[in-house]
């Protein structure tokens, strides 16, 4: 008796072990981050061109490009990933083809980023000729974060409970009224969820936009959508490794801009979540 | 003129017979109770009359039912048209989670008939009173529907129903989920609103059928046994198992 309470003690020591294990490097990271960029942050650091070689100045059109490069990819990727969520969730019958779309979903989240990245490079840059520019990169981007768009918004729309669609067909509402008017009201939360996270995926990643759209310097802001534009990840890159010299404290504060970038809206994600679940009541 | 009837109807879920030659009368200003044992096809037959087994994958269908002498199992049948004039009470009460507002306009709405702000109130507050509920909501019209009790649930989708001013009124175990209290008030508001409307229950509380129906119809392993008058069904029932069931031998 004796020896299975020791042997639960322990499993449950070792469970919590590895639990906390997961915390330690996520709170290691931000505290260094944080500790060696803070002291860089200011306004004119957010604000300002880079300057004498990226070895000084701000970080402003880094900013910017990724600003860009986010809103494009969401532009892209929630509307196509929110109607075929609809689909698969609505409409779409548990047959052959219906596998398939979902099989090739899941090998679409499967991708690694570089990949996506040089398809970028061999489809839109080349094929479509919209050569290395925001929209290239955007739309690389967006393809990205398509899987986790549809996955969400697909378990946003499952979770409506079926019996909403039943009354309101049995009320005389046709099946996109229903979509329209109960479900998808019922479904925005989760998916303004998922949209969020992959924003933040998207704001993160570099071997996507590497040959897509990311420059290495430029003196001056994109001007539209066929310009090249500088990001965030890929200029952390290029200052951390290209060019030498560079003051620690500049490396630091562009990880900590981004990373503040990203951290916030997955917050923003989980504060809607949290306010969704208190307000559900079914 | 019987407000529905159905013609040697059969229905079939994939292989499985559910519902065998199945004729039946439903008048105008009755309520029509259909009794049985679960399993027996009772709730499927309800499903015919607003065609929502439609919704079930599978689903095959034969014979006539005639509402208003129009065949509702035509190919061409037009479904919103249909389910606007036979409204359906679920089982569970299942407002949508809106405000008791909003959900009764629901219908209005999605029908597009255009009303203005005025005409709404005036189709809420109509609606709240027909259900008896006017009174005890009539100040919180913007609170949301899962705030309200069971029965005040229950209520208010059957408020939602005679909003979209159906004929007919199906209920599937409208008061399973209500106490005693609560079962005795919506069968008393059932008889007041058979006034208006053709009223079908499915229930597989025997008594509530005594105590509410005009006629009853016993059903077992998809066949509609017996139908006539509930007073006689229930005191001279003329066959042996329908008088098995209920002096509750089985089910």
């Amino acid at each position: 008796m004796k020896n299975s309470y020791k042997n639960q003690n322990i499993a449950f020591f070792l469970l919590f072990l590895s639990t906390l294990l997961i915390v330690v490097p996520v709170g290691l990271i931000v505290l260094v981050i944080i500790q060696k960029g803070l002291p860089a942050i200011n306004w004119q650091f957010l604000s300002d061109m880079p300057r004498q070689g990226m070895r000084a100045g701000g970080i402003f059109p880094a900013i910017i490009g990724t600003v860009y490069l986010v809103v494009g990819a969401i532009m892209f990727a929630l509307p196509i990933g929110l109607l075929s969520a609809i689909y698969l969730s609505e409409y779409s019958k548990d047959d052959l083809l219906t596998r398939l779309i979902k099989l090739a979903i899941v090998n679409l989240a499967g991708v690694p980023s570089v990949v996506y990245g040089l398809f970028g490079l061999a489809l839109f840059v080349v094929f479509f000729k919209f050569g290395v520019s925001i929209l290239s990169g955007s739309l690389t981007l967006g393809i990205m974060i398509l899987p986790v768009i549809i996955t969400t918004s697909r378990e946003a729309l499952e979770s409506v409970p079926q019996s909403f669609r039943e009354v309101s067909l049995s009320l005389g509402a046709s099946k996109w009224q229903t979509i329209r008017h109960i479900v998808l009201p019922n479904a925005i939360p989760g998916i303004l969820t998922g949209t969020i996270l992959g924003l933040g995926r998207a704001a993160g990643e570099t071997a996507p936009i590497l040959f897509t759209v990311a420059a290495f310097y430029l003196p001056r802001l994109p001007k539209s959508v066929f310009d090249q534009a500088m990001a965030l990840p890929y200029h952390l890159y290029v200052i951390s490794t290209q060019v030498p010299n560079v003051d620690e404290k500049i490396r630091y504060g562009t990880a900590f801009v981004l990373l503040t970038l990203v951290l916030f809206m997955n917050l923003v994600a989980i504060i809607i979540r949290y306010k969704f679940r208190k307000k559900k009541k079914w | 003129m019987p407000k529905i009837t159905t013609k040697n109807l059969n229905l079939w879920y994939g292989g499985f017979h559910a519902l065998k030659g199945v004729n039946s009368d439903f008048e105008v200003n009755k309520i029509t109770a259909i009794i049985g044992p679960s399993g027996c096809g009772k709730s499927t037959l309800l499903r015919v009359f607003n065609r929502m087994n439609d919704l079930i994958e599978g689903v095959r269908m034969s014979g006539e039912v005639l509402i208003d002498d129009a065949n509702i199992l035509d190919s061409r049948a037009d479904l919103v048209a249909l389910r606007k004039k036979v409204g359906m009470v679920f089982q569970r009460p299942n407002p949508f989670p809106l405000s008791v507002y909003e959900n009764i306009v629901f219908g209005e709405k999605i029908h597009g008939r255009g009303s203005s702000g005025d005409k709404l109130d005036e189709i809420v507050e109509k609606s709240l009173k027909d259900v008896l509920l006017w009174d005890e909501l009539k100040d919180r019209l913007n609170h949301p529907a899962l705030m309200l009790s069971l029965e005040q649930r229950q209520r208010l989708c059957i408020a939602r129903l005679i909003a979209v001013r159906p004929d007919v009124l199906l209920m599937d175990e409208p008061c399973s989920a209500l106490d005693p209290q609560a079962t005795a008030r919506v069968e008393e508001l059932m008889r007041e609103l058979k006034n208006k409307y053709t009223i079908i229950i499915v229930t597989h509380n025997m008594q509530q059928a005594a105590r509410v129906s005009d006629d009853t119809g016993f059903m077992l392993l998809g066949e509609l046994i017996e139908f006539g008058k509930t007073d006689i069904i229930f005191t001279a029932p003329e066959d042996k198992r329908t008088e098995d069931y209920i002096t509750g031998r089985y089910g």
